[in-house]
C-alpha cells in the first residue's frame, strides 16, 4: 500500500542512492584535487583514472534517476518523472547549443564540459516544476 | 476522459486518499484520473474496475459516444 504521507519505496531508494553517490563524489573530488596539487602529481594512466573518478558518482546520479523511473510503480507519477527529465534534457541541449555558438563567436568564455551535467540537474528542477504544475 | 470515479467513491464514502491507498497509487494520481487529466493504462483501469466490482466501460466514458 502506498503511504498517505512520506516517501514511496522508490523515492526512499533514490534518496539513499543519491546521498551515497554525493558522499563518494566529495571523497573523490577532494582526493583527486589533493593528489594533483602535490609537488609530484600523477601522470599517465593513473592521472587519467584519477581525473575520471569524480565523474563516476555524477554518472551514478543519472543511473539513479533511471532506476527511480523504472522502480516507480505509480504510472502517473512515473509519467511525471519522464516528463521532468525530457524537459530538463531539452532545456539543457538548448542552453548548451546557444552557449556553444556564443563561445564560438567569442561572446562568452569557455566552460568545462562537466558544467553540462550541473546545468542538467538545475534544469531538472525547472522540469519538475513545469511537469507538476497543475499535475 | 470522463469517468464516474467521483460518484463511485461517494457511494462508498471513500476519500481520494482512501481510493489511492486501495489502488496502491498516490492521491495526486487518483485526482488526475478522476478529473480526466490522465487516462490510466489498461492494467490500472482493470484494477479500478475490479475494486468497484464493475467493468471498465461502466467507469470510463468513451468521448466518441
Amino acid at each position: 500500500m502506498a503511504p498517505a504521507t512520506g516517501l514511496t519505496p522508490s523515492m526512499r531508494a533514490y534518496t539513499r542512492r543519491v546521498i551515497i553517490l554525493m558522499l563518494l563524489y566529495v571523497g573523490f573530488i577532494l582526493g583527486t584535487v589533493t593528489l594533483f596539487r602535490t609537488d609530484n602529481p600523477p601522470t599517465g594512466a593513473l592521472a587519467v583514472f584519477l581525473a575520471i573518478l569524480p565523474a563516476l558518482p555524477i554518472i551514478g546520479v543519472i543511473w539513479a534517476i533511471g532506476r527511480l523511473i523504472v522502480e516507480t510503480t505509480d504510472e502517473y507519477q512515473r509519467m511525471l518523472f519522464v516528463k521532468q527529465v525530457l524537459i530538463a534534457t531539452g532545456l539543457t541541449l538548448a542552453i548548451a547549443t546557444v552557449w556553444g555558438f556564443l563561445e564560438n563567436f567569442d561572446q562568452v568564455g569557455h566552460l568545462p564540459g562537466f558544467y553540462v551535467a550541473i546545468l542538467w540537474f538545475a534544469m531538472s528542477g525547472v522540469g519538475g516544476a513545469i511537469a507538476r504544475w497543475r499535475a | 476522459m470522463k469517468n464516474r470515479l467521483k460518484v463511485l467513491r461517494a457511494e462508498r464514502d471513500w476519500s481520494q486518499a482512501d481510493l489511492a491507498a486501495r489502488l496502491d497509487i498516490s492521491r495526486q494520481s487518483v485526482n488526475a484520473i478522476e478529473t480526466g487529466r490522465y487516462d490510466p493504462s489498461l492494467p490500472l483501469a482493470f484494477r479500478i474496475a475490479r475494486l468497484f466490482g464493475t467493468s471498465i466501460e461502466a467507469i470510463f466514458l468513451d468521448d466518441g459516444e
